[in-house]
């Protein structure tokens, strides 16, 4: 059953249409951040770019983007770490608590963000812990590090175990065939899981907001200035941090497609 | 093999149990605990009592509950019709497209939420995006779009969106394209091969994409406050009042244990219906 040309475009039209609206409010921001006035109104008379130079200079807005990035640079590390061990959990090995442990690792992904911002904080009160960043990292991870083991537990899904059992009866210990077919093997998987890691920590707001104590990160700070106080940094900024990762997802496509082109034309 | 395959299991899991364990199951504890607590204590060295519960239904904190619910319920439906003909396309009809469309809307998912909010208000407030170039052009106002029910809804539409799209694109995936062309050798009209092939066979997708909408969809707070102003006031909303302004952390967790069970339930039931190993793509 192929679709005919004309319901393929009516398709590629929708997805097209569901992309623009997607990124509207995107276009909306960028609009307001080149925006010269102080109060902001549709149409806009005249650009400017004076936001960028002054959010750029300005001393808070680094200090909430070395703090972003150290959240989002540890986040990214342990989860694919624990990802990694716990994607092998989840789909290559047939032990007794798996399927347990499949929904154990599905639960906080599913659990209203806010909320276990909460009780977080309320745990971190009942241990003594005045939270800082370094709390807003063991938040974030409770809910990034199990979609970490998603993405490498579908690449686990796609990996032959015969590999492994030759290896083993080849003579190869545990760690050898760690290091030399299990890591290699799921290394695409780990890395993408990484790069999701990194950007979602870099995005999160819900997890954050109770979890920082007296420090703050760039989306919580946006989300401040939002409710009360509105300044003009906040679309500049809100821009500043959409560029980020647009380059990081960026490099992340390009980086493997060069190393793939290059290796080729090497053996070619 | 068989037991070294399961004492390795049970090894590579412990990080992440220890790490759940630590920061999810006991912080739930913690909650539960709290919320049989007297009134504005912050410790639990006190004699149990569920005076939390009765101020919950005293207060008409139901109300709060039915709104998000009821949203919740109104955005999962939307998205499910939304999102049906373009995962079916995802799936089955784009080639190179598929794959633009994915990372186009996977890159929304890195844009803080309240970023993507914001813009909307920058759109749909008076003198935004829509109403400012409409004046402009025609010389005719109106007043903005926001602080209502419906946009609240449109906002966990759009905040939501990917987390329906890509589990209807994977259940759509594992109906094989055979028993859809059986089917039309055999006289099946469309609307029949959608009721009895498409959606019985993308079924686990389903399940999974209506119930991650719904659960998180009920759980949202930034939609209501940054779309909605004070139109309705959330169950989390509610959570987050009585826990900031209110200072009142048993009301807080009493409330937050009415919410978590609700979405614990209805995530424990699908989930459990559901084979995980055959969506994630397990090779037979």
């Amino acid at each position: 059953m192929h679709p005919s040309a004309l319901s393929r475009a009516g398709f590629l039209g929708y997805g097209l249409l569901i992309l623009a609206f997607l990124y509207l409010p995107l276009v909306a921001v960028g609009f307001a951040s080149i925006s010269k006035a102080r109060y902001l109104t549709f149409p806009i008379r005249r650009y400017d770019t004076g936001w960028y130079a002054e959010a750029v200079a300005s001393d808070t807005v680094q200090t909430l983007l070395i703090l972003s990035l150290k959240v989002a640079g540890l986040v990214t590390v342990i989860s694919m770490v624990v990802g990694f061990f716990g994607a092998l959990a989840f789909a290559r090995y047939h032990w007794r608590f798996r399927g347990l442990f499949q929904k154990l690792i599905l639960l906080p992904i599913f659990f209203p963000q806010a909320v276990l911002g909460l009780a977080l904080l309320m745990w971190f009160n009942a241990l003594g812990v005045v939270p800082s960043w370094h709390t807003a990292v063991v938040a974030h991870l409770v809910w990034i590090s199990p979609i970490a083991t998603l993405i490498i537990a579908i690449r686990a899904y796609s990996f032959d175990p015969t590999l492994e059992e030759a290896a083993r009866d080849m003579g190869c210990s545990t760690i050898q065939i760690l290091r030399d077919i299990t890591i290699p093997l799921l290394m695409p998987g780990v890395i993408s899981a990484g790069l999701f890691a990194f950007l979602l920590s870099w995005g999160n707001f819900p997890l954050s907001l109770f979890t920082t104590g007296a420090d703050s990160t760039l989306p919580e700070w946006l989300y401040a200035k939002m409710v009360s106080g509105y300044s003009p940094l906040v679309p500049t900024v809100g821009i500043l941090t959409v560029l980020a990762s647009v380059a990081l997802v960026a490099v992340g496509l390009l980086v493997p497609a060069v190393l793939r082109r290059w290796r080729g034309g090497g053996a070619g | 093999m068989d037991r070294l395959n399961s004492r390795l299991g049970a090894l590579a899991a412990t990080p992440m149990l220890v790490l759940l364990g630590l920061t999810f199951l006991v912080p739930m504890l913690v909650v539960a605990a709290f919320s049989v607590m007297p009134p504005k204590v912050f410790d639990l060295w006190h004699w149990p009592d569920v005076s939390a519960y009765g101020e919950i239904l005293r207060q008409g904190y139901w109300k709060s509950l039915a709104w998000s619910l009821g949203m919740a319920l109104a955005s999962t439906a939307i998205l499910f019709v939304i999102c049906w003909p373009l995962a079916y396309a995802m799936a089955k009809v784009y080639r190179r497209f598929t794959l633009v469309l994915t990372i186009g809307v996977v890159m929304t998912l890195f844009v803080s939420e309240n970023i993507r909010l914001f813009g909307w208000v920058l759109t749909l407030m008076k003198g935004g995006l829509i109403e400012g170039y409409v004046r402009h052009w025609t010389g005719i106002g109106f007043d903005g779009l926001l602080y209502n029910v419906p946009v609240i809804i449109f906002g966990l539409v759009y905040v939501y969106l990917p987390f329906m799209l890509f589990p209807l694109a994977q259940g759509i995936a594992m109906v094989p394209d055979d028993a859809r062309q059986a089917a039309a050798d055999l006289g099946a009209t469309r609307k029949r091969i959608l009721w009895e092939i498409d959606l019985p066979l993308a079924a686990p997708g389903i399940v999974v994409g209506c119930l991650l909408t719904f659960v998180l969809a009920a759980g949202a707070i930034a939609e209501s406050k940054l779309l909605g102003g004070q139109a309705v006031i959330v169950i989390a909303d509610e959570v987050e009042t009585a826990f900031t302004y209110g200072q009142n952390w048993p009301l807080g967790s009493a409330l937050a244990m009415v919410l978590i069970a609700i979405v614990g339930a209805i995530a424990v039931v699908g989930v459990t219906r559901v084979d995980l190993d055959a969506l994630m793509g397990r090779r037979r």
